[in-house]
Parts: structure tokens; C-alpha cells; sequence
């Protein structure tokens, strides 16, 4: 046998309630080498990382460390048995500068530190420079960019000098040279000899870093190997590829409120601060349209979606049937019917699926209440299933086509989805996919869609905006976006 | 950073210094009002070391005082031992209430502690009611000695209790343990991550502001010369606690003396109007806190950090 692995799991299980998040999973990494693990939204790979971490306690398996059985203890043993973990979302100390930050992070974990020793401090510089926040030592992490504070996090990690390391989705909201830094980064780790496990969505993301691929579903293990063996597995293609794009587009003319469209912005300008979020976009909606705006992270499609449902103060118009929304509360447009369903989600997690259907339907009476619903749990029939169960236990594709169907419950006119696709698996991605084709067909619903993920906002779209920097570049039909406006998003 | 700390500690210094010779100037009544709140500025710097710090809301400040307070003074009621004896006696009673105290309440999360420590409270108080031959019940405790007669003297022992109580505080804040603490206030999963035990850190920070409560409540007793309920235990001199902390200045341990200060002070200043005087207090620390939450101290501190 070889020697043992840095980092060992085996029958690794852990049940929230009635839900098996994770199943008897095991795998290792050795000491030098980087292990992806893969897995779709709620498949439960960052409740492995957790029961690693010692963040939730494992209900049966093992957790070996340098060969040491940490399964069960606390967090902060784990840690100083060698494990750490760089999370996806940072929260740094805000009062403090980024050098106290990582300063924090090389502490040890006694009452009696009542004074900095210079050698901290010396450290704490180093680790900085190795990462790159040199430059910003004494700044405040709130006016720092997002990579910087994923670097934070970084050298909070590195700080401790781990033997196993944990990187939650490594890349998520980076740009693509910063995903390069970054990558040189975690390969430098690796070759300090830690063990690193990159927990990411897809394999593709990972592919570059890894020695060795495990993928997830639903809890389970459904592949192990290599890049290339993973990406060529039966399973992992089933669950991971969807199908390929078709538009069934709708010609405009064909919509009766050609003259005056339901929803029209007009030269919509938006700032935050000095920041222009928004240059005067101009977009129109009809009545029964299914129209996309796509963009990539940070383009503007939220602060549109903001703006018509009244959350932001704007310059421009925007008219709804021919007249201004301007004074009107967000409370006010929302009963009306233009419904918005966040990005984040903003479900009531601990109310059950149920009441948050209920919470949906407030305004309506009983009877009609009750048949909405029912139409909701044909459009998504797993929400029937977990009726009685918390939101917050759902995954994240769960949670999202209850968020569309909690929206839906208001009987919107006009409903907007603000990336309702983010961080879900295509496996996901397509039931959603086939509901809304279902509304569209079944329905006089207009649907207003913001998406990066052009896989996903073609199909159902009868016209697309794309949305860069803040500006209107392109409006067509989809057929004509592959070829005009294809390359960089697809 | 460092030079900050002490800049800050040097300028407080000041003050004190030249509050101790305020009793050449004023009179006996006004040096007794602020006798009271710098007693009450314990109080509050002691709370927002968990508040602010441990990101405990701590609904029971007055438990602990209370503890000290009422052990001190029912021991010294019964054996007449020396005065520091009984303080320091009321001082570990306090502490070792507060372990019991929080050893419990830390494990739960979230509101669950604020409702342990609001519950600690009322069994204190409910206490002092059904054992009242000891505690004297609602009548009050009245004790034998004093520390001083003098006003001058009681006075500046306050000042100088507090000053020091304060620094001591601060300098703990901004320590190495300080930055722990705080980290494991905003974030104790990852803190947990970082290798830090988190609920040690949380149960020392009870453990230290239970010692400077419970010293300043037995210290209190023997200024009054008598403890009761109402002025130490009850409910509302823990939400005025609160507020004087709160008012001066979240997470910034000298606001709470700023704080209790200005509470005492307005009180006073506002006497002519009766009882709506603690109406128009309640109401100005209502509008400071919805806008500027950070209190008096973080507008202070965020005028000099915009230069």
C-alpha cells in the first residue's frame, strides 16, 4: 500500500432530517496533489467539505488527517490538526486593515496573547506578498475589489499552513485573468506539498488544476478518475449535458400591443454614487412576450430589474401600459403585477414549502389559492413531494423553482427572473427549462429573463437584449444571436 | 495602529485627569450624580465587551451586578469582614454566576442566549423578593459600612475605578484576544475554521465582564450604603445599561463611560419636566441609535478617519 494520504474519507454520511445529503462517500488525496470535487447544486459536495471542516458533525465515516481520526471533533481541532478551508463567501473583519486580517489568522488560539509580537507582523507580510495584497496592507477589506477579498481569504487559509487544504468554488465571480492568478496560486500551494480539494460545479472550471476528478450526485459518488475519464462517464454526462440550443421564437408583430407595449424603459439611467450602473437603456416588453437579457456578471440586469420593480431611483422613463410607474412603492408595482424573483433567492427558510406557497398566495381567496397551487405543483411536481419540508432544506435548484412558483402565486402579469439558473446543474436547468416552456405555451404570462447562461435564455426567448457595461449592445431575435453576438458566451 | 491605541488611551487619560479636579469646583450633589455614572459607565464598558465583541446580546448585565452587589452586602451583613473582603467576595460571585450563566447559554444560538440572560435576571430578582431575610426584599439591603463618607473621596475612587477598569477593558479589546474575540463574534464558523475555540473565547469575555460588573456593583453598595432590586436588578437598569452602551458607542468599550454620563446628565438636566424627563432621554437615545449607530464615539472617530 501506499502511504497514507494526507487527507482520508471513508462512509462518510450525514442525514439532515429526513434528507441523505451525503452517503457513504470515500475518497483521499495525497499530500502534492489536487482532488476536484464535483458535483451539481445540492449534490452535497460542500456538505462534505463541511463534515471535513468539522462545521456539521458526519453521522457515520471516518475523517483521517495525516492519519489521525478527526470525525466528530470540533472545528478548531480539526484545524490545528492541519485542515483549512478557504470559504466561497468572505467575511473579513471590517473595522480592520487587510494586514490585521491575515494577522488574525496567525494567532494562536491562547487567552494570554495580550501583545503583537513583530514576528506576526513579519509573517503576516509575507503570506500578503505571496497572494498578492501587498499593495493593500492597510486598506479596510470594504474597499477592497471581490478578488482581493478572495485573496484575504486565501492567505487566512495559508496562514495556518494547512496540510489539507479546502477551496469552495475556487473561481466563482472572478474574471478570467483573475481565475489565471488564481490558478498559479493554488498550483503553488500544491506544490508545498498540501493536499488541496477544489469543490466546484463542473469539471470543466477545475479541469486545468486537478490529478484527480470525483463527481457527485444527489449525495452519492458517481464517478471517479481522471479529467478525461470523469468527462467521458456514462452518468456524469447524463446528469451534467443538457441539449442544444433551439429557438422557437415568436415574430414581435405577432403580439396585439404592438403600438404601446406592456413594459417599456426608456433611456434608463441609474447611478450608484458616482458608478453608472445603468446609460440609458431602452428596452419594451409586449404583453405574453418571453424576452431575455443577457449579460454577464455585473453588466446591469439587476439594477434594470431593480429599477422596474421600484427598488432604485432612476432617470428615464418607465411606463407600464402607456404610463409612468415613477412614484409608485415597490409594493404598489408588485400587486399590480409585475412580480421579480431576486437572484438570491429570499425564500422564508424556515417555513415549509407549503407556507411559503401560502405567503405567496395571501391576496387571494381560499378556493383560488388552492388551485393555483395545484397548477404549480403540475409545473413543478418535486415541490408536491416536499410539501411539509423546511425551504432552507431544499437544494439550490429546489429552492429556486419554488421561489419561481411562490412568485407565480401572486398571478404576475408580468414575472422577472433574475438569473434563475445560477449555480444550478444542467440536470436542473432543464426541468426549469421545460416549465417555462410550459408557461409560455399554456399561459398569456409575459416573462422578463436575466441570465448569463445563454443555454438558457435562447430557447425561451422571443427577443434578446444583451446587456454590457451598463449599455444596450445588441437587440434580436435568438436565431440571430449565435452569429451575431455568439462568440464570448457560448 | 498601535500609536492610534495609545493616542486614543492618552486623550481619555486627559479627561480623567482633569475631571478629578472637578470636586474644587462643583458641589457635593453633582460630584454624587457622577459618582453614580461612572459607576454606570462600568457597567456599560463591561457590556459592550460582549456586545460588541463577542456579539453576545447580553440581556442580563444586571444579573451579574446584582450578584456581586447583594453578596457583598448580605456577607457584609452578617460578618462585618473588612470591606475589600466582601468586594472581592461579591466580585467572584458574580464570576462564577457568570460561568453558570454562560457555560448553558453559549450553546445556543442565536436569541436564545439574550433569553437566558433575561431569565437570569428575573430568578435574581425573584430571589431577593422570597429571601428577603437576607436580602431585606423589597425594602432593599442596607449595610453596616461604607467605604467613605467623604464625596470627595467616593468620587474619586469612581473616577479612577472606572478609568482604569476602562483602559484595561479597551486595552484588552484591541489585543490580540480582542481581535479573536471579535472575529469569532461576526463569524464563529469560520473562526471555528481558523483554529480557534470559540466558546472558550466567548466564556473568558463573559467571565471578565462579569468581574468588572460585579466589582463595580459591590464597589456601588458600599457607596450607597444599600442595594435593592429596583436600583440595580431590575430590568430597566439593565435597558438603560444597554442604551448608555449602545449611545455611546457600539464596539468601542470607552463609549459605554461616554455614554452612561450622558444618560445620568440629561436625567438630571431635565428634572424641571418631571416625569417625562426619562421620556425625552429614552427618545434621544432612540433617534441617535436609528442615525448614527455607531453612537457618539463612532461619530467622533468617523469625522477623524474621513481627514
Amino acid at each position: 500500500m501506499a502511504a497514507a494520504a494526507s487527507l482520508e474519507v471513508s462512509g462518510l454520511t450525514k442525514r439532515f432530517g429526513g434528507l441523505v445529503a451525503v452517503k457513504d462517500m470515500a475518497f483521499g488525496v495525497e499530500a502534492g496533489k489536487i482532488l476536484g470535487l464535483i458535483g451539481p447544486n445540492g449534490s452535497g459536495k460542500s456538505t462534505v467539505m463541511k463534515l471535513i471542516m468539522g462545521i456539521e458533525r458526519p453521522d457515520a465515516g471516518s475523517v483521517r488527517i495525516g492519519g489521525v481520526e478527526v470525525a466528530g471533533w470540533p472545528s478548531h481541532k480539526i484545524a490545528r490538526m492541519g485542515a483549512g478551508i478557504v470559504f466561497q463567501h468572505s467575511r473579513p473583519l471590517h473595522r480592520q486593515t487587510v494586514l490585521e486580517n491575515i494577522k488574525l489568522a496567525l494567532l494562536p488560539d491562547k487567552l494570554t496573547r495580550l501583545f503583537t509580537d513583530p514576528e506576526t507582523d513579519a509573517r503576516a507580510r509575507v503570506i500578503a506578498g505571496r497572494v498578492g495584497l501587498s499593495a493593500v496592507l492597510d486598506r479596510r477589506p470594504a474597499t477592497l475589489p471581490f478578488a482581493d477579498l478572495r485573496k484575504i481569504e486565501i492567505a487566512k487559509a495559508i496562514a495556518r499552513d494547512p496540510k489539507v487544504l479546502l477551496i469552495d468554488e475556487p473561481f466563482a465571480g472572478l474574471t478570467s485573468t483573475e481565475t489565471a492568478a488564481f490558478s498559479d496560486l493554488i498550483c503553488e500551494l500544491r506544490d508545498d506539498g498540501r493536499a488541496v480539494l477544489l469543490v466546484d460545479h463542473n469539471v470543466k472550471s477545475v479541469a486545468r488544476l486537478v490529478d484527480r476528478v470525483l463527481a457527485m450526485y444527489v449525495g452519492e459518488r458517481i464517478a471517479e478518475g481522471t479529467t478525461d475519464e470523469v468527462m467521458r462517464d456514462e452518468t456524469v454526462r447524463r446528469v451534467y449535458l443538457g441539449g442544444s440550443i433551439e429557438t422557437a421564437a415568436r415574430p414581435e408583430s405577432s403580439f396585439r400591443d404592438v403600438a404601446t407595449p406592456f413594459l417599456e424603459v426608456d433611456n434608463l439611467s441609474v447611478y450608484y454614487g458616482k458608478a453608472q450602473a445603468l446609460e440609458k437603456v431602452s428596452i419594451h416588453v409586449h404583453a405574453g412576450e418571453f424576452v431575455s437579457v443577457v449579460g454577464l456578471n455585473g453588466a446591469g440586469k439587476t439594477t434594470l430589474f431593480n429599477a422596474i420593480s421600484g427598488f432604485l431611483p432612476y432617470t428615464g422613463n418607465i411606463r407600464r401600459e402607456g404610463s409612468a410607474l415613477r412614484g409608485q412603492s415597490a409594493a404598489a408595482i408588485a400587486r399590480n403585477g409585475i412580480v421579480q424573483c431576486p437572484e438570491g433567492r429570499d425564500l422564508f427558510v424556515d417555513m415549509t414549502v407549503r407556507e411559503n406557497l401560502d405567503m405567496g398566495g395571501q391576496h387571494l381567496p381560499h378556493a383560488e389559492s388552492a388551485e393555483q397551487i395545484g397548477g404549480l405543483f403540475e409545473l413543478f411536481p418535486i415541490l408536491r413531494e416536499r410539501q411539509k419540508q423546511n425551504a432552507g432544506t431544499l437544494s439550490g435548484g429546489e429552492q429556486q423553482m419554488l421561489t419561481i412558483a411562490r412568485a407565480l402565486m401572486m398571478k404576475p402579469k408580468l414575472l422577472i427572473l433574475d438569473e434563475p439558473t445560477l449555480g444550478l446543474a444542467p440536470v436542473i436547468l432543464e426541468q426549469l427549462s421545460k416549465a417555462l416552456e410550459r408557461l409560455r405555451q399554456t399561459t398569456p404570462i409575459t416573462v422578463l429573463l436575466g441570465e448569463q447562461n445563454v443555454t438558457f435564455a435562447l430557447p425561451h426567448a422571443d427577443r434578446v437584449y444583451v446587456l454590457e457595461h451598463a449599455r444596450i449592445v445588441w437587440e434580436g431575435e435568438p436565431a440571430r444571436f449565435a452569429t451575431e453576438m455568439g462568440t464570448g458566451y457560448l | 495602529m498601535r500609536s492610534r491605541t495609545a493616542q486614543i488611551l492618552l486623550v481619555a487619560l486627559g479627561v480623567v485627569v482633569l475631571a478629578s479636579f472637578l470636586p474644587l469646583w462643583v458641589t457635593g450633589y453633582v460630584l454624587g450624580l457622577l459618582t453614580m455614572a461612572y459607576y454606570f459607565g462600568v457597567f456599560a464598558m463591561a457590556w459592550d465587551l460582549l456586545f460588541g465583541f463577542a456579539g453576545e446580546v447580553n440581556f442580563g448585565p444586571t444579573f451579574l451586578i446584582g450578584t456581586g452587589a447583594y453578596t457583598a452586602g448580605i456577607l457584609d451583613n452578617l460578618y462585618q469582614p473588612p470591606i475589600w473582603i466582601c468586594v472581592a467576595a461579591g466580585t467572584l460571585a458574580a464570576v462564577a454566576g457568570g460561568v453558570v450563566l454562560a457555560l448553558p447559554a453559549l450553546r445556543v444560538r442565536g436569541p436564545y442566549f439574550g433569553l437566558t440572560t433575561l431569565v437570569a435576571v428575573l430568578i435574581l430578582q425573584n430571589f431577593i423578593v422570597v429571601d428577603a431575610h437576607l436580602t431585606g426584599g423589597e425594602n432593599g439591603l442596607t449595610v453596616p459600612d461604607v467605604i467613605s463618607i467623604s464625596d470627595t473621596i467616593n468620587y474619586q475612587i469612581a473616577l479612577w475605578f472606572m478609568a482604569i477598569s476602562g483602559a484595561i477593558l479597551f486595552a484588552l479589546a484591541r489585543s490580540p484576544v480582542g481581535l479573536i474575540l471579535q472575529a469569532s463574534g461576526q463569524d464563529a464558523v469560520q473562526a471555528g475554521a481558523l483554529g480557534f475555540n470559540v466558546t472558550k473565547h466567548k466564556l473568558m469575555a463573559f467571565i471578565i465582564s462579569a468581574f468588572f460588573s460585579g466589582l463595580a456593583g459591590a464597589l456601588l453598595v458600599f457607596y450607597v450604603g444599600s442595594a435593592s432590586a429596583s436600583s440595580l436588578v431590575d430590568i430597566t437598569v439593565g435597558v438603560q445599561i444597554i442604551i448608555a452602551a449602545v449611545l455611546g458607542g457600539r464596539r468601542t468599550i470607552l463609549g459605554g463611560a461616554f455614554g452612561a454620563i450622558f444618560i445620568i446628565a440629561m436625567s438630571e438636566a431635565l428634572r424641571p419636566i418631571g416625569d417625562l424627563s426619562n421620556f425625552v432621554v429614552y427618545a434621544m437615545a432612540l433617534v441617535v441609535v436609528l442615525l448614527f449607530p455607531s453612537g457618539f464615539y463612532g461619530l467622533l472617530m468617523r469625522t477623524r478617519d474621513d481627514i
